[in-house]
């Protein structure tokens, strides 16, 4: 937000006195401003270090190093009561960024497709998508997180009644539990394959695009690389002996063990903040849509093109365009709002930094990192939208 | 709940009030308002809960009513802050409360580091485990591999630690910030185990959907010494805090009750006058900071320390906790207050 002046008269002498100059004038209220504005920074900080010097507070980051002293109940990455302070961070961090990421992946999926429902001419679907939109966009996120945490403590049943799902998964209040693979000797090889596949899959689209440019004849390019992806690998999957087995989860003293978990508190805070935020971005697409103008399409049909091409290609890529940075704050409001995690016990940053906060004492620090970690990841997101935004956007001659 | 302790930050660099008073002028403070601040639980029957009418009751909550009728000859005035266990030390450390009284546990870390003064312990606690008793658990050392349910900030999550390193079990924790939350993961099936001070699972198995279908197992993994903090930098305050929790105990052991307390001003037991400010020339109080019938004012508000723990979790409360560890000095106890000279 830059504060400027804007409009500065073309060539008026100034008549009067040097206090009448709007420009000075601008450029004084803005000193002002700005030594204000530092002052009380000033203030406040000289203030916090004068009183914890006053508490016999110790500050600094140093207690990060210290051994953490307490276990977290859910970790991507190997955590003990003898890490330190800064792994329950990092714990706390990933896990975070999991729940967000996984958030953010099918509030898209459900939002794209309430969206499009809306527009349906089907009278249930497009009442059905307004329904949900209403309900879910008018509830506070943290309620709709209890509704989901206590729905799945109540509904499900204990350990010892366990649900048996296909697959060798079972359900239960302590989780989802499903059978963790194990990889065997030369399961490389298949990794090895999907890379090939994958640089393939680049290379035959990159010449369908020079053939249809030189030829105007199209590739069947979809197939093509669905067939690389998935064939190479199961191929080679199968060529070396199919090199994987199962942990299957069975039933211990008090719940089951071995396998997998996804804990309950992660469940339903992954599905309350897919399902809230989804109504938003359900509305935003709808937007999107609206936004591009009917001749569009009738120019489109005008020319020969079929419906599902006009939509695929002159509906959607000028949708985007409306719907891509109101888009970036519904990540952002996710992202942010997965700190409410603290209220159901999924050890987030939030959370875990909380625990830290207490066991040391250090408020300010912890408080301080909390800040950068959110600031940071809500920057990257909007790096990366903006990128993608700038991708999508009209190229103009 | 972030917000809350940014609040408490804020509110600690922005005014600076709260932490002058670390230079010896709670007291000065405190008259000034016309009531103590008190920091206590969000709702811990027997310890500091209050009922449907939002009048507080409890131990803890009888400790804050003491210290206010040790200053105003009137316990009513005390205002309180209810806290979680991660909310309680920045509410301290900024000021925002003038004495927390929240089955807090003295150690070392939050004597020194947090910049807090412990001294008189009101409750000698140890922590313990709660189980269903359909899981059919009768000693810790059986709990590998269970779920434990544990209230994040406390020692009892180091604690809990500990012991399972110790000991070699695994178990998975489950943790909340707010007792309330904790209590409803329990309840609701959650965990397999619930982990707190002993008198915590006592007072809490009475607000669960059937209490008997749970026990307390007999393992006691820690101490837990339970008491007051009040800021570092304050002696005067800390004093106040400090005896009026010795004047509880030292009224039960002369035999003083809140209803013999008048009668007991009478006496001709030259230790019993001097505690109760009716000698000639006592100056009991004054060396306080307070009036001569400060103890007075204790025992007609509260009662003895005995009175204070039967009314809430000894014998004539539904917790039914034996004094234990909590006995005087002379009965089996450690609870033993210096002398009043």
């Amino acid at each position: 937000m830059a504060i400027g002046v804007t409009t500065t008269p073309e060539k008026s002498k100034p008549s009067g006195s040097i206090i009448n100059d709007p420009q000075v004038r601008g450029i004084f209220y803005q000193v002002i401003t700005l030594v204000v504005l530092a002052a009380f920074v000033y203030w406040v900080a000289d203030n916090t270090i004068e009183n914890l010097k006053r508490a016999n507070i110790a500050s600094g980051y140093g207690f990060l190093n210290g051994r953490a002293g307490f276990d977290v109940g859910q970790s991507l990455i190997a955590f003990t009561s003898d890490s330190t302070y800064q792994r329950a961070l990092l714990v706390g961090l990933l896990n975070t960024l999991l729940v967000a990421i996984c958030g953010i992946f099918t509030a898209t999926i459900i939002g794209f497709a309430v969206g499009i429902g809306r527009l349906s001419h089907n009278w249930l679907i497009a009442k059905l998508s307004l329904t949900y939109v209403e309900v879910f966009r008018n509830i506070p996120p943290l309620l709709v997180i209890f509704f989901w945490y206590s729905g799945v403590l109540a509904i499900l049943p204990q350990p010892r009644e366990s649900a048996a799902l296909p697959l060798n998964m079972f359900l239960n209040n302590r989780g989802l539990a499903f059978p963790k693979p194990i990889l065997g000797d030369g399961w490389q090889y298949t990794l090895f394959a999907l890379v090939i596949a994958i640089v393939a899959s680049i290379a035959v689209a990159r010449f369908a695009h020079k053939k249809q440019d030189a030829t105007g004849q199209r590739f069947p390019i979809l197939w093509t690389v669905l067939g690389l992806v998935i064939g190479l690998p199961l191929l080679t999957f199968f060529a070396t002996g199919s090199p994987i087995t199962f942990d299957v989860p069975v039933a211990g003293k008090f719940n089951l063990t071995g396998g997998s978990v996804i804990g309950p508190e992660f469940l339903s805070l992954f599905l309350a903040l897919s399902f809230y935020t989804a109504a938003f971005i359900a509305e935003i697409v709808r937007a999107g849509i609206r936004g591009v103008s009917k001749g569009q399409t009738e120019a489109a049909h005008a020319l020969g093109i079929r419906p599902r091409l006009t939509t695929r290609l002159v509906v959607v890529p000028q949708a985007l365009r409306i719907i891509i940075p109101p888009l970036t704050s519904q990540y952002l409001n996710l992202t942010k709002n997965s700190s409410l995690a603290v209220a159901i016990g999924y050890a987030d940053l939030v959370a875990v930094g909380g625990t830290i906060l207490n066991q040391t004492g250090q408020a300010i620090e912890v408080v301080t990192i909390w800040i950068v970690v959110y600031l940071s990841l809500s920057l990257a997101t909007s790096l990366f939208m903006n990128w993608f935004n700038a991708r999508m956007a009209l190229v103009e001659r | 709940m972030a917000r809350r302790i940014l609040t408490a930050l804020v509110g600690a660099a922005v005014m600076g009030i709260g932490t002058q008073a670390a230079s010896g002028a709670t007291l000065d403070d405190v008259k000034a308002k016309g009531f103590v601040q008190c920091g206590v639980n969000t709702g811990l029957a027997g310890f500091a809960a209050p009922d449907a009418s939002g009048n507080w009751s409890g131990f803890d909550v009888d400790y804050c009513k003491a210290i206010a009728a040790a200053i105003f000859a009137d316990g009513s005035k005390v205002k309180y802050t209810p806290t979680s266990a991660k909310e309680r030390f920045p509410a301290l450390q900024s000021g925002e409360v003038d004495v927390l009284a929240r089955n807090t546990t003295w150690t070392i870390n939050r004597d020194t580091a947090l910049g807090f003064n412990f001294r008189p312990v009101n409750y000698y606690d140890g922590q313990g485990f709660m189980v269903r008793k359909s899981l059919n658990v009768k000693s810790a050392l059986e709990l590998s591999g269970a779920a434990v349910c544990v209230q994040t900030g406390t020692t009892t999550e180091l604690n809990l630690a500990d012991y399972f390193k110790s000991n070699n079990l695994q178990y998975n924790p489950v943790v909340f910030e707010k007792l309330e939350e904790v209590n409803a993961a329990y309840d609701a099936g959650r965990c397999d185990v619930y982990t707190t001070d002993q008198s915590g699972l006592y007072s809490l198995r009475l607000t669960l959907s059937k209490p008997d279908d749970h026990m307390i197992l007999p393992e006691i993994i820690s101490k837990e010494p339970l008491g007051p903090a009040v800021r570092q930098g304050d002696d005067q305050w800390y004093d106040i805090v400090s005896w009026v929790h010795y004047a509880l105990i030292q009224a039960e052991e002369f035999g003083i009750t809140q209803a013999n307390v008048e009668e007991m001003k009478k006496s001709t037991n030259p230790d019993v006058q001097r505690f109760l400010g009716v000698e000639a020339d006592s100056k009991i109080g004054t060396d306080l900071g307070l009036t001569n019938e400060w103890a007075v004012n204790v025992i007609k508000a509260v009662g003895n320390y005995g009175e204070v723990f039967d009314r809430n979790i000894g014998a004539g409360s539904p917790l039914k906790i034996e004094r234990g560890l909590n006995a005087l000095w002379n009965k089996g106890g450690i609870q033993y207050a210096p002398p009043v000279r």
